[in-house]
């Protein structure tokens, strides 16, 4: 097969249906391209080619009933995949084989897609940059001295580098976003309580937000129509709303009149000036569509990494606790230096004589954090803003300074804590050719809308159909 | 300080944990599991504590506890939520308990009791929901000493109870404890089956000088209690062994002791010794649970009649003596044999009393006796007169010594025969009706 | 803030390397005098938000599904288990 870099979700079941190529052929030419290109990006840290192989012949001889009938798609190493080494990139669960399948990663496949295998990330999902993970460091493939973004920094390479066509990620301060934006994918964070989190190993249960990658806007809301829904297994879940919502109905609808809120605190200060730029010819673009750019404010802005650094820590110290290596994994020695480092942060801000001063008044002013998105949208239907104050960064350039690595979340981190879902999609390039994307973000539940809006821009932009040179 | 002349009063306040008679456990949809199930047979990924897990609650067990909540007076909070009790343990899965801690699903409730003819009001502390950890034992496998774990009993619903320090004696704690079995056995959402662990008993116990209001600067916790009776040895134990301690001007020290039945005294568990800071905060994984005015009208008309209120009902209502009314509201399946036996019996004018006094002097097997049949066997009693004894006798000699044959083939097997000898003894003495006060002199009389 | 790194590292169940515990003691204190900024923001009546989606009463019925993992399920994830239970080393403060 010649060339699969530009195939969307549409392409490859457009394919099948006109039988332009077989789903054993599309997943051995992509199988074939990770085994080219992996081992420089080390996007994959479990490569699944034998039962995705397997499953091709079966469908090859299948009826396309299903919507993903056999696309292809890597799954980031935090989602449990039943029989399959599951590890959170770290050493704890090295060579972890669970006994049971996330729900998302059951419902891809009863929908068809075909796992290629499992993607790298930073290890336990905590990082912005990917340097993070126990199994080395994924490669930009736009540039390999740069970093791809984290924490689903093999999700987003592999998109990329079209390894596969689409990857699961989670999202707690950015981990979807941030690494979109920095290698020209699409990446959707959902509303908090849309996906269920049931099967993917917790890093910060309220936070926590389950959504992916793709190329395409078309192909994300797609996705979503897969995912999303109550499962009886999530208690945090939005109860079943009848009929299954499809999330592509308003793609292709104009946004002629459309207001769209630039919060001037994501603005005003420390953005790189290569960031400016983009940002500030994608409101253009947006105005040319007939968007509306309507200034707003989002006052407790600063205030969101020390929130984010209290309330994640915290949830993360108790969820971390269950790896004692007596049930399954190895013990608690063989947790990174990053992991032990936010298990001991948050093991102090909940601690007797702390909890008030510290984790009770994050809580409290994550409820002004989303008053804040509450009022805003009395205002203006959806916001934009850049993912990222920087393009990507060279690897070891923060790796010093723990702090310094944490201020990078700084306008992702209040999507997060308001759990209103946000929708990354490439928007330009820095001068040396780094990507830089920006985010809509909308009300809770507004995914369709975020489509829509995310769509048109792509469509306008179309800075989807640049690829990395590798 | 050498003062034996100090008199020390009790303080025990107890700490009871409930387990549920819910079919599936806590927060999964694994059955709750039986005694003899093979270890490790009835986990999911949820109570195992498996990576990506999530806790999904369960309804009954909610309305469960606070139905309890309810029974022991308690004000049912309006909002609730579930906290994280975090700390490590190998029979705890996740590294942290789902319980509560901020608002419990009932508190400042009370529990009267019957004490040396007057009642005593035992406050409750708070009623709360949380879920059991896995069960641990002990082997030497391969020649090293290790620790086994079953967690077949992880996520098992239990109800936590913690009362006021208001009791004052083991014999008190008894009755206390007996009345809230009595409660929750009537709810039916335990058997509180105290062989089968379902409910596990930990008193604390100080003592401090009579007339003093405030609290004593210590308190030590018993554990390993499985009885009801231990609870009372294990408080006299204490009370001894503190007295002994403060007589000597030294104060107990603050601890967690464990109780040995088979030596009959507690011993020091060191090595819990260490307060634990917990670290609760709210659990991110459960919405808070909001129990609406009408879904609490629902829970306290689904508590059927509690034994106290009906033992009074029984007294005013079919004149029985208080002391009757408690035995026959013991258990709840008693009470209501009672009642129906009551409403048959009706019919033939033979009041409750008399009722009440056949089932608790003759203790009738009431699996297989029906209610009905009850009330035949006393409506027979009590048409008729029992004869003279010894008139009886002498007739019934007479009648044997007249008939040796039938006598003979009675001892030899023809038991049937009863029924002739009776049958004699009525003829002589038309005013016998006592079928049953002949039969049994005729028996006796033949062996 | 000067945090005791040694007691956290008790409470969190982690053994650190005497240098993790010298860079985590600086790491920690500069991060939390970052977080201690929030000391000026007013939340005085402000409720806690501990759930983003405002979702209340999420039970389920007391119904049995058939979700329970074979023992060998169970004990898969690691090898020191014995007769059908998992091993650890001996506990210190046993009843019995």
């Amino acid at each position: 097969m010649s060339d699969i870099q530009n195939l969307t979700i549409v392409d490859i079941i457009e394919g099948y249906k006109k039988k332009t190529f077989s789903v054993s052929e599309i997943v051995d030419s992509y199988l074939e391209r990770i085994e080219k290109l992996n081992p420089k990006l080390n996007a994959f840290i479990t490569v699944d080619s034998e039962n995705a192989k397997r499953k091709a012949l079966e469908f090859d001889n299948r009826e396309i009933t299903n919507p993903l009938h056999g696309v292809p798609f890597g799954i980031k190493d935090m989602f449990l995949t039943k029989g399959v080494r599951t590890t959170a990139a770290s050493n704890v669960l090295r060579d972890y084989i669970p006994a049971y399948n996330a729900t998302v990663i059951d419902r891809l496949e009863t929908a068809g897609a075909i796992s290629l295998g499992k993607l790298n990330h930073d290890a336990w999902a905590h990082g912005s940059s990917g340097e993070n993970s126990d199994f080395g460091n994924t490669l930009n493939p736009w540039n390999t001295e740069f970093v791809p973004g984290g924490s689903s920094s093999g999700s987003s390479a592999s998109v990329a580098a079209s390894l596969i066509p689409f990857a699961t990620g989670t999202d707690t301060g950015g981990s979807i976003r941030l690494p979109a934006s920095f290698t020209n994918t699409v990446g959707l964070k959902p509303t908090y309580g849309l996906v269920s989190r049931y099967g993917v190993i917790s890093m910060a249960s309220s936070l926590d937000s389950i959504g992916h990658f793709s190329k395409t806007v078309v192909d994300s809301a797609r996705i979503l129509n897969i995912t999303a829904g109550a499962d009886g297994y999530d208690a945090t879940l939005r109860q079943a709303q009848g009929e299954q919502e499809d999330y592509t109905v308003k793609i292709g609808n104009d946004i002629k009149g459309l207001k769209i809120g630039v919060p001037k605190e994501y603005v005003d200060k420390g953005l790189s000036s290569d960031v400016k730029a983009v940002f500030e010819s994608s409101l253009k673009s947006l105005q040319k569509l007939g968007a509306e750019i309507v200034d707003i404010s989002l006052p407790h802005t600063d205030e969101g990494i020390a929130v984010y650094y209290i309330v994640q820590p915290s949830e993360v110290s108790s969820n971390l606790a269950r790896y004692d290596g007596i049930r399954f994994g190895n013990d608690r020695s063989f947790f990174g230096k990053e992991a032990k480092r936010r298990i001991m942060l948050g093991t102090f801000t909940l601690s007797s004589g702390y909890y008030d001063a510290y984790y009770k008044k994050a809580m409290q002013v994550r409820t002004l954090i989303k008053q804040d998105f509450d009022e805003a949208y009395k205002k203006v239907d959806v916001i934009v803003s850049p993912v990222s104050p920087t393009p990507p960064w060279k690897f070891g350039e923060k790796m010093n300074d723990p702090l310094a690595m944490y201020l990078s979340d700084a306008l992702t981190v209040t999507i997060n804590l308001a759990g209103v879902p946000g929708l990354a999609v490439p928007a330009g390039f820095s001068p040396n050719k780094l990507p830089i994307g920006i985010q809509f973000v909308g009300p809770h539940f507004s995914e369709s809308l975020l489509f829509q809006v995310g769509h048109a821009f792509e469509q306008e932009t179309k800075f989807y159909k640049d690829l990395p040179k590798i | 300080m050498n003062n034996t002349n100090t008199q020390y009063e009790t303080v025990v306040g107890m700490e009871i944990h409930v387990e549920l008679s819910t079919t599936t456990k806590m927060f999964c949809r694994c059955p709750v599991p039986t005694l003899t199930d093979k270890p490790n047979t009835r986990t999911c990924p949820v109570c195992l504590g498996l990576p990506g897990a999530l806790p999904f609650p369960n309804t009954k067990a909610i309305d469960s506890c606070i139905q309890i909540g309810l029974a022991l007076n308690c004000t049912v909070n309006k909002d609730s939520f579930f906290e994280r009790k975090n700390y490590f343990y190998p029979d705890l899965a996740k590294g942290f308990q789902t319980s509560q801690f901020l608002h419990p699903f009932g508190e400042k409730g009370y529990l009267d009791i019957k004490l040396n003819g007057a009642t005593k009001r035992i406050g409750i502390t708070r009623v709360h929901m949380e879920e059991d950890t896995g069960k641990l034992s002990h082997a030497t496998v391969d020649g090293k000493e290790v620790s086994l774990i079953d967690f077949n009993r992880s996520g098992v619903p239990l109800v936590e109870i913690v009362t006021e320090p208001d009791i004052r004696s083991g014999e008190e704690a008894k009755i206390f404890l007996t009345e809230l079995q009595k409660i929750i056995r009537y709810l039916g959402v335990s058997d509180a089956a105290m062989e089968k662990g379902h409910m596990r008993l930990e008193p604390n116990i100080s003592l401090r000088p009579v007339g003093q209001k405030t609290l004593a600067k210590y308190k030590v916790e018993v554990k390993n209690i499985n009885s009801f009776v231990y609870v009372d040895k294990a408080i006299q134990f204490e009370e001894k062994r503190h007295k002994e301690l403060l007589d000597k001007g030294k104060v107990p020290v603050q601890e967690t002791r464990g109780w040995n039945e088979f030596k009959s005294k507690t011993v020091s568990q060191r090595s819990k010794e260490e307060a634990h800071d917990y670290r609760y905060f709210p659990e991110p994984d459960i919405p808070p649970i909001s129990v609406t005015s009408e879904q609490l009208s629902v829970i306290r008309k689904s508590i059927p009649e509690l034994p106290e209120a009906k033992a009074k009902r029984f007294v005013t209502e079919f004149g029985l003596s208080e002391y009757n009314a408690e035995i026959l509201t013991r258990e709840a399946n008693l009470a209501k044999y009672f009642e129906e036996a009551v409403a048959v019996a009706k019919e033939h004018n033979i009041d409750g009393k008399t009722v009440a006094n056949w089932i608790i002097n003759k203790k009738p097997n009431i699996e297989e006796l029906l209610p009905a049949s009850l009330v035949k066997i006393i409506v027979e009693q009590s048409t008729v007169e029992r004869f003279d004894e010894t008139k009886l006798e002498e007739t019934i000699k007479q009648i044997l010594e007249k008939n040796p044959t039938q006598v003979a083939d009675y001892k030899a097997g023809k038991i049937q025969l009863l029924g002739f000898f009776i049958g004699q003894t009525k003829q002589a003495l038309p005013n016998a009706k006592d079928t049953e006060q002949i039969r049994n002199l005729i028996s006796k009389m033949l062996e | 803030m000067k945090i005791d790194v040694g007691k956290v590292a008790k409470l969190a169940n982690l053994t650190l390397s005497p240098e993790e515990e010298k860079e985590f003691d600086k790491q920690l204190s500069d991060i939390v005098g970052y977080i201690e900024k929030l000391n000026t923001v007013d939340t005085a009546n402000v409720e806690p938000t501990a759930q983003v989606t405002g979702l209340k009463n999420r039970t389920r019925n007391d119904n049995f599904t058939d979700d329970t993992l074979s023992v060998e399920d169970a004990l898969s994830g690691t090898t020191k288990t014995h007769n059908g239970l998992f091993v650890v080393e001996k506990l210190v403060d046993t009843t019995s």
